[in-house]
């Protein structure tokens, strides 16, 4: 499956996590990683091309650290004009149609804030509800997001079996192995829960 | 010693005191080294026959600055403005050299020298005129520019000039003349035939253009690793010197050979280096130059035929003008930029200074001839200002009341009027135009007004610090009006102007810098646009860009850069004063200074309101506490 990354990330000279995410990303053969923040600094998003590059690949991954319960702003902007009437959605809109769409986020606060106990009392895949909403209609499997919580003090032993978890969850979708039956039981992926969905190759 | 020590203290101190005094009143540097002479000499009689001696050293200069002119001249540039420079540049030379020339032979005076008077009087005062359409910033007018033209073409054709007026020699004055030059250099060609002359005078400048072009390069490489900049000085003396010695001694003009010299080493990578250390020596010399004129000056002879010169004087002044008129007719000028053009170049220039030594030597002209001709070239000279004041005071105002050409009658006024359709009027238009509103379209350059419509785009040709043209362009129902005029000090004229008629009115303004800006508030524009910060930015974007910030990291630096600067503009416009130069304006310079002290912060990493711009957005918790330890 021709697989493409949409990183955002508007601060990176502060981030660890996420740009190692994006360097691994990049390492794999056949996945083209996208720096909306860099094409894009001003905002000034070219919608024709990145229309293009949605029919061009099979999978879409959202890569990007959860601000506010949301995604970034670029994000929010690249929906709002890419994902247009007509193309996404709507009377003829079926260019998206069976693509997957997946989340790789990083959540500052750990699992347990995410719990009905927790600081942030809602679920993840709860907060991700407008981004899960819009895949539906614009009628793409909305796979698990996958997840690293308590990304905001994440050692280096934390950090780098996710980005190697990355690594192998882009592996596989980009060879086609990831079992999406077995995936759509979970809420979320995690470097622990990732085994058990993909398939050997 | 001391004989030298208080020649060169007169000469410099006369300069020194003149020359500024001379700039002050608008006169140029050339008005002012000849103004020193003549009260060097014929006023207060400190300096005397020595004069002639030193005056042959300085004409030197005079080599020197052809040097100078043949290292400027890029080929490219001379080939861009070719059409100008030769048809209204010859058409300017060839005219008023015949017009004077038919009126010395009328005046009984034999052809050769008839003719050579003719090209002394064709030459204006670069040096006056360039400085005062400077200073009046008409030398983007279409009339600046045909002066331009003009100017250059007279530098260019001096050196034919030199080459051929020798050819003109009265056989009568030869002997005299030559008695002179005897002592002055040995030849190597005296007494050889004819073809062996020819031959080593070819050999001669061959030596010149070949070495000029291939042994230059290797040598100054060799001479600037010495990191002796006193010794690369020498070594360009070395070249000017050695080159004119060698025309010397084959015979030919010192000035020809190091004019040439130059145009080949225009290309070269040393050109700006030769240039800046030959530059003061030239300008020193030149000086001299026109002091020894000004103080060989014959003030018995002024006085004693004071009608006649007087009517020479402006029987010259009068033929020029009435040449360049014609000559600017036929080349399509109109309106003030033909009166400038004729009036600005009318009088006689320093190369008639330089020709009329030359011719004498030369034996060209009778020596007893050149002191009241010197006292014409100088007269018409400090008359120019004379002219342009003229020009300003009677011509303009007339012109503007009931003009010979027009400005265009404005058929559409529109809601948002555009002064200036250069490189900065051009992009609003197209936005507005392109964006559903109607512009009126005003410019001072007919040119520019001419090749607009060729792109399809309807500007009107006109003055819009002209209230009456402003009118009709629709000024009283307009709804904005944008001065982008490249000229500061008519875009305030404009602006308080309108501001008077329009306190309502929306003014977008360009600014040219800071200062304008302050001037522009105050005159109560709206908006005001300095016209490179912004890609200014741009550039510094690029550059953080290149250095390997992320893309959208160097856009919030820039963000924050123009903020921080805008800041600093508000704060500093509050203590200008427009009475006080900045520079002396001690709250002024205090805001300054602070501004700097915050720049540095943040260079050095300390926290202040500008790193922080950058840094508070998106950093993470915990990380900032950290930061800020």
């Amino acid at each position: 499956m021709k697989t493409l990354v949409l990183y955002a990330h508007p601060a990176q000279q502060h981030s660890r996590v996420n740009r190692t995410l994006a360097e691994t990303a990049q390492q794999v053969a056949g996945v083209e990683v996208v720096d909306l923040y860099a094409e894009y600094p001003r905002f000034t998003i070219d919608i024709d091309r990145e229309q293009q590059r949605l029919r061009d690949h099979d999978a879409i991954v959202f890569q990007f650290p959860l601000m506010w319960y949301s995604t970034p702003p670029i994000l929010k902007e690249w929906q709002d004009l890419v994902l247009e009437h007509g193309f996404a959605y709507g009377h003829g809109g079926t260019a998206l149609s069976g693509k997957l769409w997946l989340c790789a986020l990083t959540a500052g606060a750990p699992l347990t804030a995410y719990g009905p106990e927790g600081r942030h009392r809602m679920p993840l895949r709860s907060l991700l509800a407008p981004l899960e909403t819009t895949a539906n209609l614009c009628r793409m499997p909305f796979l698990p997001p996958y997840v690293l919580y308590g990304a905001l003090d994440a050692t280096e032993t934390r950090c780098m079996p996710h980005a190697e978890g990355y690594r192998h969850l882009l592996e596989a979708l980009r060879d086609d192995r990831l079992d999406l039956a077995a995936a759509r039981t979970l809420d979320h992926l995690t470097v622990e829960t990732l085994p058990t969905v993909i398939k050997r190759g | 010693m001391s004989g030298l020590l208080f020649q060169a203290f007169v000469y410099l101190c006369a300069a020194v005191i003149a020359v500024p005094i001379a700039k002050r009143f608008g006169l140029g540097s050339v008005l002012g080294y000849l103004i020193a002479g003549i009260v060097l000499g014929p006023l207060i009689g400190l300096v005397g026959a020595e004069t002639q001696s030193i005056q042959q050293f300085a004409e030197f200069g005079v080599v020197m600055m052809l040097f100078l002119v043949g290292l400027e001249l890029e080929p490219r540039q001379l080939w861009a403005m070719r059409q100008r420079l030769l048809g209204v540049g010859g058409a300017q030379v060839a005219g008023t050299a015949a017009v004077v020339m038919a009126a010395a032979m009328l005046a009984g005076i034999g052809w050769t020298v008839a003719l050579a008077l003719g090209l002394v009087a064709s030459a204006s005062s670069t040096a006056i005129v360039l400085q005062t359409l400077g200073e009046k910033g008409l030398l983007k007018s279409d009339g600046g520019r045909a002066s331009f033209a003009v100017l250059l073409f007279q530098d260019i054709s001096v050196i034919p000039m030199l080459a051929l007026l020798p050819l003109l020699a009265l056989p009568a004055l030869r002997g005299q003349a030559g008695g002179d030059a005897a002592h002055a250099a040995p030849s190597l060609v005296a007494g050889l035939p004819g073809w062996e002359t020819g031959a080593i005078t070819i050999l001669a400048v061959a030596a010149v253009v070949v070495g000029g072009h291939y042994l230059t390069r290797p040598l100054f490489r060799f001479i600037a690793s010495a990191e002796l900049r006193e010794v690369f000085t020498a070594a360009a003396l070395l070249l000017v010197v050695g080159i004119a010695l060698l025309m010397t001694l084959v015979g030919l003009s010192p000035a020809l050979g190091t004019f040439l010299a130059g145009v080949v080493l225009a290309n070269s990578e040393y050109r700006h280096e030769l240039e800046s250390d030959v530059e003061p020596f030239k300008g020193l010399l030149l000086g001299l130059f026109f002091i020894t004129v000004g103080a060989g000056m014959n003030f018995g002879l002024l006085l004693a035929h004071l009608p006649l010169i007087l009517g020479l004087t402006l029987a010259l002044i009068v033929a020029k003008a009435l040449v360049l008129a014609i000559v600017g007719r036929l080349f399509r000028l109109r309106g003030p930029d033909l009166w400038l053009f004729a009036l600005g170049l009318a009088q006689a220039g320093e190369f008639a200074f330089v020709l009329l030594s030359f011719t004498v030597q030369n034996a060209v002209i009778p020596a007893a001839m050149a002191p009241m001709l010197l006292l014409v070239v100088a007269l018409s000279m400090l008359l120019t200002p004379l002219l342009f004041i003229l020009f300003d005071r009677v011509v303009l105002p007339r012109l503007t009341r009931g003009r010979t050409r027009p400005a265009d009658t404005i058929d559409a006024p529109a809601p948002v009027i555009i002064a200036g359709i250069g490189r900065f009027g051009q992009i609003i238009n197209r936005m507005l135009r392109s964006n559903g509103y109607e512009t009126v379209v005003l410019d001072l350059s007919a040119e520019m007004v001419d090749s607009m419509a060729t792109f399809g785009i309807k500007a009107f040709f006109g003055d819009a610090t002209r209230p009456d043209l402003l009118d009709a362009a629709g000024l009283r129902t307009a709804r904005m009006l944008v001065l982008a005029i490249d000229d500061p000090e008519r875009v305030l004229a404009i602006a308080r102007h309108v501001r008077q008629m329009r306190p309502d009115l929306h003014i977008v303004a360009r600014a040219h810098d800071r200062h304008h800006v302050y001037e522009l508030f105050q005159a109560g524009c709206n908006d005001i646009i300095r016209e490179v910060f912004d890609s200014s930015v741009r550039a510094g974007r690029s550059a953080l860009e290149a250095l390997g910030h992320h893309p959208y990291e160097a856009e919030k630096i820039a963000q924050t850069f123009v903020k921080g600067d805008r800041q600093t503009l508000r704060k500093l416009a509050g203590v200008w004063n427009p009475a006080i130069p900045s520079s002396s304006n001690p709250a002024y310079i205090a805001a300054a200074r602070e501004a700097r002290r915050e720049e540095e912060a943040m260079m050095a990493g300390a926290r202040s309101a500008t790193r922080d711009g950058v840094n508070r957005a998106w950093m993470p918790p915990g990380a900032r506490d950290s930061a800020e330890d």
